[in-house]
């Protein structure tokens, strides 16, 4: 059963799987991360985004990977809709976090129902020229269904890493992580930062769901396998950084990806969610927390 | 004797429910009110650790589906009488709670929500990979032939989920009038404040733990027999997380009268919805009236009706 082509295969598929995670953990390590908004529906707005991408696909053939970015700023608007909704409601009365919890579990389950009535509970998939071939490096085959997906993410990743680090917003938006009132002091609202943070997280939700239907079919309750992946990688990554939830994401995508290989894909959802716990319940700091 | 009407009331529900397996014969009013007094014991089970500590459960289905699976398989491996089934699922799931108890040391607001919910994931996984139980295609469960002195098994179910109904209330109305839970209520407002002030805040958090993970598995005990089928995907459904959440919040998380007035209003709604229009609807109703109520009256029903009477009496 063991073979070392095997494993280097599933290390490989596993890297590829990683760079998906971190497209998919971007919009929460913005979110929760840096602005401590516990979005536990963002993985059904990334299902959301993904029946989006499919609409765009079977009607006019577009690109899948074209079509998500097209409606970035669709999410984008969608989140600043959500977050108005959310400072209005509960953190200008500073009970953001519990009640806050339950504001976005009802939103995930209305989501979830709302794409079940829209759509059905069948498996969507599309159609794009890179989707089914594959090359092969040596004994390494790498299917450009995750190859494309892996290097999109990777893209993603390194557009908002640069865009947090170098332009105005970025700065202000790790700002408005820190300390909300020393912003206020320099003369920059906190709050419409936040309002732009949080669209640009919700806006990645779009691009991640056309990802996600490059790589499989689409269901809509997917969401909830992806919501304790992503907050282990948020965990795991260290709440808000971005190298670290790249790194995060590719320890994930390579444990479930070996996990699945050997012991059976069945067993792969576990291995994220088990090791959420462990994070949470050991070093909830993450590997890479200050 | 302040316990005397409580206890009268119970008995007289109880009763009531007995004697109406005696005149009514039609299967769907067992089968829906079955539903509806599931849901109060679900409600208020949430509601003595969500409600009164203030910490937020999403881990609803794995207690009730724990609760299923244990007695599901003592039914298979051992043919274990029901009473045992419900003693044994109550007791693995109050287990559960207990981990769930110590979890709360380390772990605070949003991350004990999302440690329940993972909870709920690396369980049902587990089951998913359990032959022995059915694995992920499930089991038919048969019903036993002739229970007790009831002419039907579903009438046998709505009298044991009735008695489960009147005991996680009458709990749930003793903690709130003892001691524990104004410890609890401390913990929920302030919980250094209250460790400071010598509240034994982690055996409270541990005893409302494995009382809630208790009530949630032996809710779920009954649940094989019926819909006649133990499967994963429903038996954790996340339905019963939200459903267990909107209910207090709709009803008011404060005291045991919320969680049971959620229960009823939310439960009949949705088995009206089920039969009219759609049962997926049904659920979408659950989630609008669920962010509504969260946004607009978080102090739930209760709170609305206790406003409007001071109101009055201003």
């Amino acid at each position: 059963m063991f073979s070392f082509d095997l494993l280097v295969n599933a290390v490989v598929a596993g890297i590829l799987l990683g760079g998906f995670y971190a497209a998919v953990s971007l919009g929460i390590s913005v979110t929760f991360g840096l602005l401590d908004v516990a979005n536990i529906a963002h993985p059904v707005f990334i299902i959301a985004g993904a029946y989006a991408v499919y609409a765009v696909n079977t009607a006019y053939a577009l690109d899948p990977i074209l079509a998500g970015l097209l409606f970035t700023p669709l999410f984008y608007g969608l989140g600043v809709v959500i977050y108005r909704i959310y400072y209005v409601s509960f953190e200008r009365a500073g009970e953001q976090s519990l009640r806050g919890l339950v504001f976005f579990f009802g939103l995930l389950f209305i989501a979830e129902v709302s794409l079940i009535l829209a759509y059905g509970v069948d498996y969507r998939l599309i159609e794009a020229p890179y989707i089914g071939r594959s090359v092969s490096i040596g004994p390494i085959g790498i299917s450009l269904r995750l190859g494309v997906p892996c290097v999109v993410g990777l893209l993603l990743t390194l557009a908002l890493y640069l865009f947090l680090a170098k332009t105005f917003y970025g700065k202000a938006i790790m700002g408005v992580s820190q300390d909300s009132l020393a912003l206020r002091l320099m003369g920059a609202n906190p709050i419409q930062i936040k309002t732009i943070a949080f669209g640009l997280g919700m806006a990645t939700a779009s691009l991640a769901g056309a990802l996600l239907i490059v790589i499989v079919p689409i269901e809509p309750s997917m969401g909830r396998e992806y919501i304790g992946r992503v907050f282990a990688i948020t965990v795991l990554g260290g709440m808000g950084s971005i190298g670290g939830t790249l790194a995060a994401a590719l320890i994930l995508g390579v444990a479930e990806s070996l996990t699945s290989t050997f012991s059976g894909p069945s067993w792969a959802l576990a291995v994220s969610f088990g090791i959420l716990l462990v994070a949470l319940a050991v070093r909830p700091a993450g590997l890479f927390g200050r | 004797m302040k316990w005397l009407w409580p206890v009268l009331i119970g008995c007289s529900i109880l009763g009531a429910g007995v004697l109406l397996t005696g005149v009514v014969e039609n299967r769907y009013v067992y089968f829906a009110t079955y539903v509806i007094l599931q849901y109060i014991v679900l409600a208020t089970a949430w509601n003595i650790l969500g409600g009164y500590t203030g910490y937020v459960n999403f881990g609803t289905p794995a207690f009730f589906a724990l609760g299923a699976y244990t007695a599901t398989f003592l039914m298979l491996a051992y043919k274990a009488p029901f009473l045992v089934l419900l003693l044994a699922g109550g007791l693995i799931s109050g287990l559960l709670g207990l981990g769930l108890g110590y979890l709360t040391l380390r772990l605070k607001g949003v991350f004990f929500s999302i440690a329940t919910l993972a909870l709920t994931v690396v369980l049902q996984t587990l089951i998913i990979n359990w032959e022995f139980v059915g694995g992920a295609k499930g089991l038919s469960i048969i019903r036993p032939a002739t229970i007790l002195f009831f002419s039907s098994y579903s009438k046998f179910l709505f009298v044991v989920m009735l008695c489960l109904a009147i005991g996680a209330v009458a709990i749930a109305r003793w903690i709130e009038h003892s001691w524990i839970g104004r410890g609890l209520a401390a913990i929920r407002d302030n919980e250094e404040a209250a460790e400071c002030m010598g509240v034994p805040t982690l055996k409270l958090k541990i005893l409302a733990t494995t009382l809630s993970g208790c009530l949630m598995g032996m809710a779920g005990v009954p649940f094989p027999w019926h819909v006649t089928l133990i499967e994963p995907g429903s038996a954790f459904n996340l339905d019963y997380a939200v459903n267990s959440l909107a209910m207090p919040m709709i009803g008011g998380t404060t005291t045991w009268v919320g969680p049971l007035v959620g229960a009823v209003l939310l439960g009949v709604a949705q088995q009206v919805a089920t039969v009219t229009i759609s049962s997926e609807l049904n659920l979408l109703i659950v989630g609008v009236v669920l962010v509504a109520f969260v946004i607009l009256a978080p102090e739930g029903l209760v709170g609305l009706v206790r406003r409007l009477v001071k109101r009055e009496h201003a």
